[in-house]
């Protein structure tokens, strides 16, 4: 069989053709994971940088000693650490309640009006910057009650939190089987219990790491707390407990002097001590970084795992 | 067995129970409540902010936030316009966008289409703990590292190359400060920051495409690329252009990273690479400090200003993400 010149050129053609679509192929594929590698670089350069420097600051004093005045030498940021531990219990309290029975209707009455516009508040609520979030609080709070305060700050991570609570403990919800609802009604179970004895027990686990993520973001959040909680160096919560019971307070009265006062947080005394000048107070930043990262990686990555098992345990 | 007394009749616990449907008009009126309480919580942001932003809106009107080419920012005089911020912050979180929107799909097609099975868990978490990281932790990392070592050498060279070009050249007049705090520092440090968020949602949305398209496209001989390109990326356009959006908002009200990295002027310049101030920073910077209740007020609306914002983005995004998700069946996902 003779070719003619006709079909010789064209064939010539079309392996060119192929030979370029393949190279393009490899190339591009190439390229997508060559930026996945990009992206991770930050992240490694972040976390090793981080534990570098901020291990060598890293000492029990850092955890048991308030701060020291500059140029005398140790002293830890014991302070830092107990605000942070009341404005998220605060935060806590504040947000959990109402964020699980939020969820408990969004997940049992998703396509109501209120269920849709829940959603859209949620997801709106997760959309504000979180700086808005403490200008919105200390208008509500600190303006009125005139000072600033842990419980503002506890509101305003409250806040930040509430999206995350709703969104997660509605997904586990959702999670549980349909049958175990079936059954516990068709015992003549009312619904509330139900909810709450069957369904809630059974999604426990999931709503717990929903919990544990949202206390882990917000933990690392210092935009609210700016102009709510403040910051307050000289914290100390177990001078006010002494102080307290010499003086015979009520239990009540010392916890409204802990939670009435301006506070510290870890990622607040981080920014404060970073903007000056002095390398002392630059090297305990660094330790507070590694502090905060430490906690919010370590919550982040067990949630995670958590989470995963708890769903494929569900799916089957 | 137990003697187990049931209330009945006209007994007070029958007759509350009966009246309560068992406790359940209770429970209802609880979870509405709550979710009430949700909903409260989003119309009371944007009216505190409103009322008592009132003063400002009432003094300065529009011009407040409407573009100059020489606004004014004097607490002494009680003079503020606010258009320096805003262009601080559309500039920075635009330019991060451009840079973080082809990394972030590169990212999510690679994760959703090529990554083998035993990688892609361990490559997601590891993308997204990228969100995780504290943001003031950025900021150190960004004062003491990232700019010096890789900021400064990228402005230099943008100053030498596009510092000439007639009309980039306002964007990019040299030289950036040695310490390397700018708005091009702000922007690189947001690229990071929002990378996660583009890439976790684009990579959903890549998932969500039935396979019948997949296996149409291969079929008809197109390499994996071709697929990728030509049908599974404008399938799912609006998603991504969702996913940009929902970026955006998260750059637009970033605050403690760009706040240590962006030098914090008042300075009226345009250029990328000279200091400057978002509308975040300025509030982490100043309202503690406000020396007048006008002060105050301006920066409450700035706030309002920034509140609007990223509602109206957050309402075009959740929508763009919504059609997608409604225009794949359930059933046609494998």
């Amino acid at each position: 069989m003779t070719t003619t010149r006709f079909q010789e050129l064209i064939a010539r053609n079309g392996a060119a053709h192929a030979l370029r679509r393949r190279i393009t192929n490899i190339v591009m594929l190439t390229v997508t994971g060559l930026l996945t590698l990009l992206a991770l670089v930050p992240l490694f350069w972040i976390v090793g940088y981080v534990i570098y420097r901020g291990g060598r600051v890293i000492n029990l004093d850092f955890f048991t000693q308030l701060s020291r005045p500059l140029g005398v030498a140790g002293g830890g940021v014991l302070f830092s650490i107990e605000g942070t531990v009341v404005i998220t219990i605060l935060a806590c309290l504040f947000a959990i309640p109402p964020g699980v029975l939020a969820a408990f209707y969004a997940a049992r009455h998703p396509n109501t009006p209120l269920g849709v516009a829940l959603r859209f508040g949620t997801d709106v609520l997760a959309g504000v910057p979180s700086i808005v979030l403490g200008l919105f609080v200390y208008v509500l709070l600190v303006v009125p009650t005139k000072h600033y305060s842990a419980w503002a700050g506890g509101l305003a991570l409250a806040v930040l939190m509430l999206p995350t609570i709703i969104r997660t403990t509605e997904e586990m919800l959702k999670l549980v089987p349909h049958s175990l609802r079936e059954g516990a009604l068709g015992l003549g179970t009312p619904e509330w219990k139900t909810s709450l004895s069957v369904i809630f027990p059974a999604a426990l686990n999931g709503i717990i790491t929903g919990f544990l993520l949202a206390i882990a973001r917000s933990v690392g959040e210092t935009a609210p707390l700016l102009f709510t909680a403040l910051g307050n160096e000289q914290y100390d919560i177990g001078l006010i407990v002494r102080s307290g019971i010499q003086t015979h307070q009520s239990l009540l009265a010392i916890i409204g002097r802990i939670i009435n006062q301006p506070v510290d947080s870890l990622p607040l005394t981080l920014w404060k001590y970073a903007q000056q000048p002095y390398p002392e107070r630059i090297d305990q930043s660094w330790g507070v970084a590694l502090v905060l990262m430490i906690f919010v990686l370590l919550i982040e990555i067990i949630a995670r795992l958590w989470v995963e098992s708890r769903k494929r345990a569900l799916q089957g | 067995m137990k003697n187990i007394s049931v209330p009945q009749g006209n007994h007070w616990l029958a007759r509350l129970q009966r009246s309560t449907h068992h406790g359940d008009i209770p429970w209802s009126a609880l979870i509405i409540l709550a979710s009430l309480l949700v909903l409260a919580l989003v119309i009371g942001i944007g009216w505190m902010l409103w009322q008592q932003s009132s003063g400002a809106r009432l003094k300065f009107g529009w011009s407040f936030v409407l573009p100059t080419s020489n606004s004014t920012w004097d607490p002494d005089s009680d003079v503020f316009q606010a258009w320096a911020f805003i262009y601080g912050t559309l500039v920075t979180s635009l330019f991060a966008i451009i840079l973080a929107v082809p990394i972030s799909v590169g990212i999510a097609i690679f994760l959703a289409e090529l990554c083998p099975e035993s990688f892609r868990l361990p490559l997601n978490w590891m993308i997204e703990l990228l969100a995780a990281i504290p943001s003031v932790v950025y900021g150190l990392w960004g004062i003491f590292i990232f700019l010096p070592k890789v900021v400064v050498p990228i402005g230099e060279s943008l100053s030498a190359v596009l510092g000439h070009v007639p009309v980039l050249n306002s964007l990019f007049t040299g030289p950036i400060p040695l310490s390397g705090s700018s708005r091009l520092a702000a922007s690189m440090i947001l690229t990071i920051m929002i990378i996660p968020t583009i890439t976790a949602i684009t990579r959903d949305v890549l998932l969500a495409i039935p396979n019948t398209q997949r296996e149409a496209a291969m079929g008809m001989g197109s390499t994996r690329w071709e697929m990728i390109w030509q049908v599974l990326l404008p399938y799912s356009l609006s998603g991504i252009l969702g996913a940009i959006i929902l970026g955006l908002g998260r750059a637009l009200g970033e605050t403690m990273a760009v706040t240590m990295v962006i030098g914090n002027s008042l300075e009226a310049t345009n250029s990328l690479l000279k200091p400057g101030s978002t509308m975040a920073s300025l509030l982490a910077n100043q309202f503690k400090e406000a020396v007048s209740q006008l002060h105050t007020e301006a920066m409450i609306e700035i706030g309002l200003a920034l509140f609007v914002i990223t509602l109206i983005l957050n309402i075009i995004a959740r929508f763009l993400v919504w059609q997608v998700a409604r225009r794949t069946p359930q059933e046609a996902r494998a």
